[in-house]
């Protein structure tokens, strides 16, 4: 039997080469989502496999890395990325936003400003911001390239007339570097201003749907809206319970069948380290214990 | 106090452990062997190489151990095996009208150069089932006769030599050899890589859009001009020695269907072509495929394309059964930071339109 | 819409043509659906084709509108810029910022020019969007005018075009089109698949807004009915070819090929 043997970050070299010339490629061209040929992962579409070719394809040995889903590093995906890529890969890993030089999200930016040097790479199940508005590719595709967005505020044009907002709480489309609308995968809208003119790389991978796409740093990034309804954040309006913050997404916690809440920030890593640093939460536990991974 | 929910990874390696311990399940039953699985299980093996895009009988049967029997996720263990694997180049092509012929039949003639052959088959077979093998027995061995002498022409060669039937596009020997697994797709696609993702479809997908054809939806008048089964040689042009050296032989089963005839003005009218093969005996993928190839090849022949069938965007993007399984199970994975986002829009609309209904417009009482 | 008052000023300069036609012709293989049409159409001038089906007007139409390639010929038409060009040699992303603007098409089915499942509102408002408008107030008081300018109650506007009447789906298909104020609108059997009733009604609404408007206008039509009571000119088809040509009154009251009188008697009785 052919006994499995696999390269440095699982990926062999001609495939993260053909990947890199993708990013590359999608860096020079700010939001525009370049075709590459995602290979089959061990791990389901769906699952991350874009966002695992990218950071496969990036990764060094030097690398420090933190995955996170929800804004957690402890969810069984994040955890399950993570050991991928400590096998295969033998990189530090880290919950620390500082600390990491690549993360890979699923679904949050990290609350902490991201600085230079830094690459976040996103995963994302359905690139095509028009999607479902156009299910065709080659419609959506002359879309782009011919910038015709008209349809996308027809959407938005309908959900003012029909709910007076703009209905879109996560996924919320935005324009990059004044060109190309793009889907800045399902992260809530909450987290679309930390987006623009970010100091880190961000690069997004659809394996599924074969594409790649990218922020460059620096770059600006508009949430698309209407002058008279302008684009807002959401954020449920109380502080952490176990750290106290303000101005952190928070994850609702439903604490019995009576339905009592609490809500605590969904960025794990921000929350841990408010607390480390003695900031206190109506429910705080106890003074912080040892962090689950090092 | 809460505490945040942590341990996920313990979590996981005793997932994974539970699964081992449920796949072997009693442990007082003996444990099936791959050579079982490969000889017993047969068909099974042939799909997961067809699906799987890999033509290794063993690690097929690997894969459908430890998938316990789930045969997408058999397909999807090989698939991921595969996609490391380094790639050589490409074999010659394989020439089926040589092919050792096991089964061969065709509905468009009553009798063909070379003969019917059954071949093994559930046709015509009553399903009724069988105590006898739930017993375990050994069945007779099978009746035998010489090989036929004479060669066994494909049924579209027949009709080709006539020109009733288009001819099948020349190849372009020096044209790369289109790869979808390793050039990402783009519409509109050509046939070579949509007959290489019907390949590589799964079954159900292709038996369900290939039926609906004939229920009228892009109907397609097809005939299936010829099954055939059985082994045909592999070779690889070597570069070094220059000249193609055999490899082996695989089983392969091909259907050639023989659809409506068209013409234009340039063209009289002849018979259509739809194409299916696959690896080892899976005789209702390489119709299905068939009837699709022959459906997706709509704007090509200049027909309208109004059933799904016809759509190559359609079909292409949701024939394979590893990409659907991962995008639908991955519902499976939180999203309680979305959800948290829609409830808190949900809340809101619901909190408005509670305050709209509390306070009636003016404007009403007023009319 | 004070953004787009200028093309009335350009319409004004009507002495000089909006669109010429030359040998214009289509087949497919052995057969000629539409042979060696030439005309010029001017700032503000109605032109109706008419013919049985099958006599080559609807691929006269979709050959002007740039939507089907000429076997042979060409089509030209004069930009906002004052600049005649080749529609056959515009880029796809002008042809389209054409269709988006300058220009309007009105279906016989009002399904294939709508959004059926959008709003009356969103459906008049897209192309504002697409031109680059950004007040969702503006967009919805400019499609509330435009609603009552082809009377529909604007208390419709957020009803989807699939809970309208048909002569509603084709008035508000008009008002679609004509938001951005556009130069020249094609109509391809507008009133068709109407009851009668409405068939006039919309037929005054659309004589109305031509004239308003100073639009030009090219109508294919096998109702001879609509072409005398929109068009200043006709072009009767047969066979793919154009039999005669003049103004409108002249063709229908006197007409001098055969066929043409065929045709005025036929469906035209007294």
């Amino acid at each position: 039997m052919n006994a499995p043997t696999y390269n440095f970050a699982y990926l062999d070299e001609q495939t993260k080469r053909m990947i890199r010339r993708a990013i590359l490629k999608a860096i020079a061209i700010p939001g525009y989502q370049v075709p590459f040929a995602s290979r089959e992962m061990p791990m389901p579409y769906g699952w991350g496999t874009g966002g695992v070719q990218v950071t496969a394809a990036i990764l060094g040995r030097d690398d420090v890395l933190k995955v996170i889903d929800q804004g957690s590093d402890d969810t069984t995906n994040a955890i399950s990325i993570r050991k991928f890529f400590a096998k295969t890969a033998g990189v530090a890993t880290t919950t620390s936003t500082t600390d990491a030089t690549v993360i890979q999200t699923r679904h949050r930016i990290p609350e902490g400003a991201l600085h230079a040097g830094q690459v976040l790479v996103y995963q994302v199940p359905i690139p095509e911001p028009l999607r479902f508005l156009e299910p065709r590719e080659t419609e959506t595709r002359r879309m782009h390239a011919l910038g015709e967005y008209g349809l996308m505020h027809v959407k938005l044009y309908e959900d003012i007339a029909r709910f007076g907002h703009i209905a879109t709480a996560y996924a919320y489309p935005v324009k990059v570097n004044a060109r190309y609308v793009m889907d800045p995968s399902p992260t809530p809208k909450f987290d679309n201003p930390k987006m623009d003119n970010c100091a880190a790389l961000q690069l997004f991978g659809a394996g599924r749907e074969k594409r790649i796409y990218a922020i460059p740093p620096h770059t600006s990034v508009v949430s698309l809206d209407f002058e008279d309804h302008p684009f807002t954040r959401y954020r449920f309006d109380a502080p952490c319970a176990l750290c106290g913050a303000g101005d952190s997404y928070l994850d609702e916690i439903v604490t019995d069948d009576k339905g009592s809440r609490m809500f605590v920030c969904s960025d794990t890593d921000y929350c841990e380290t408010r607390q480390s640093q003695g900031h206190r939460g109506s429910e705080s536990a106890a003074p912080h214990k040892e962090r689950a991974h090092g | 106090m809460y505490v945040a929910v942590k341990g996920g990874e313990r979590a996981i390696e005793n997932a994974h452990r539970l699964l081992a311990h449920e796949r072997r399940g009693d442990r007082d039953v003996p444990e099936v062997s791959l050579a079982q699985i490969s000889e017993q299980l047969s068909l099974g093996v042939d799909r997961v190489m067809t699906e799987g895009s890999l033509y290794d009988r063993e690690l097929a049967s690997l894969a459908i151990k430890q998938a316990r029997g789930d045969m997408i996720e058999a397909i999807f263990l090989v698939r991921a095996f595969r996609a490391t694997l380094p790639r050589f180049g490409a074999t010659e092509p394989v020439d089926t009208g040589r092919m050792q012929v096991r089964r061969r039949i065709s509905s468009t003639f009553k009798d063909i150069p070379g003969g019917q052959i059954l071949g093994p088959t559930f046709d015509y077979t009553h399903r009724l089932l069988d105590p006898q093998l739930a017993e375990g027995f050994a069945p007779e061995l099978p009746a035998t006769s010489d090989a036929p002498a004479g060669a066994m022409p494909r049924v579209t060669d027949i009709l080709g030599r006539d020109g009733l039937i288009e001819s099948s596009p020349r190849p372009d020997d020096d044209a790369p050899v289109g790869d979808l697994t390793r050039e990402p797709l783009s519409f509109p696609a050509d046939r070579d890589l949509r007959l290489q993702n019907l390949a590589r479809a799964d079954e159900g997908f292709l038996l369900a859009l290939g039926y609906s054809s004939q229920r009228g939806y892009g109907r397609t008048h097809p005939f299936a001009g010829e099954i055939r089964l059985g082994e045909v040689e592999v070779e690889f042009l070597a570069e070094d020695v220059g000249f193609a050296v055999p490899l082996g032989s695989i089983t392969l089963t091909e259907c050639q269907m023989v659809n409506q005839f068209k013409g234009s003005a340039t063209e009289g009218p002849c018979f259509t072509r739809g194409y299916g093969l696959a690896f080892g005996h899976c005789e209702r993928k390489v119709m299905s495929m068939a009837l699709v190839d022959r459906s997706l090849r709509a704007r090509e022949l200049g027909e309208e394309v109004l059933a799904p069938s016809q759509d190559e965007e359609f079909v292409m993007s949701h024939s394979d059964n590893v990409q659907a399984t991962g995008f639908v199970e991955h519902l499976k994975l939180p999203h309680y930071v979305d959800f948290q986002s829609e409830l808190g829009l949900l809340r809101k609309l619901r909190q408005e339109f509670a305050e709209a209904e509390a306070s009636p417009p003016l404007r009403e009482a007023a009319e | 819409m004070a953004e787009t008052k200028m093309a009335e000023t350009l319409n004004g300069d009507s002495d000089q043509p909006l669109l010429t036609a030359e040998g214009l012709g289509k087949s497919y293989g052995h057969l000629m659906a539409c042979r060696d049409v030439s005309f010029a159409l001017y700032p503000g001038e109605v032109l109706a084709i008419v013919g049985e089906s099958g006599s080559g007007k609807s691929t006269l139409l979709q050959l002007l509108s740039a939507q089907l390639t000429p076997s042979a010929g060409s089509v030209s038409y004069r930009m906002r810029d004052g600049v005649m060009r080749d529609l056959a040699a515009l880029g796809e992303a002008e042809r389209r910022f054409l269709f988006r603007t300058d220009w309007g098409y009105v279906h016989q089915d009002p399904a294939m020019g709508l959004r059926m499942a959008v709003s009356a509102g969103a459906n008049v408002g897209e192309r504002l969007m697409a031109v680059g408008w950004n007040h969702y107030g503006r967009i919805r008081d400019t499609a509330s005018s435009w609603l009552e300018r082809v009377e529909i109650d604007t208390g419709r506007i957020d009803d989807a075009p699939r809970t309208y009447s048909g002569g509603m789906r084709q008035r508000l298909q008009i008002a679609r089109n004509l938001v951005t104020e556009p130069r020249l609108v094609f109509m391809d059997e507008p009133t068709g698949g109407l009851d009668v009733s409405v068939q006039a009604r919309l037929l005054d609404l659309m004589r109305n807004l031509v004239s308003e408007l100073g639009l030009a206008a090219i109508v294919v039509t096998h109702d001879l009915a609509v072409a005398r009571l929109l068009s200043h000119r006709v072009m009767v088809m047969k066979g793919g070819r154009v039999i005669e040509t003049g103004l409108t009154d002249q063709v229908l009251d006197d007409p001098c090929e055969p066929y043409t009188q065929l045709l005025v008697s036929s469906i035209l009785p007294a």
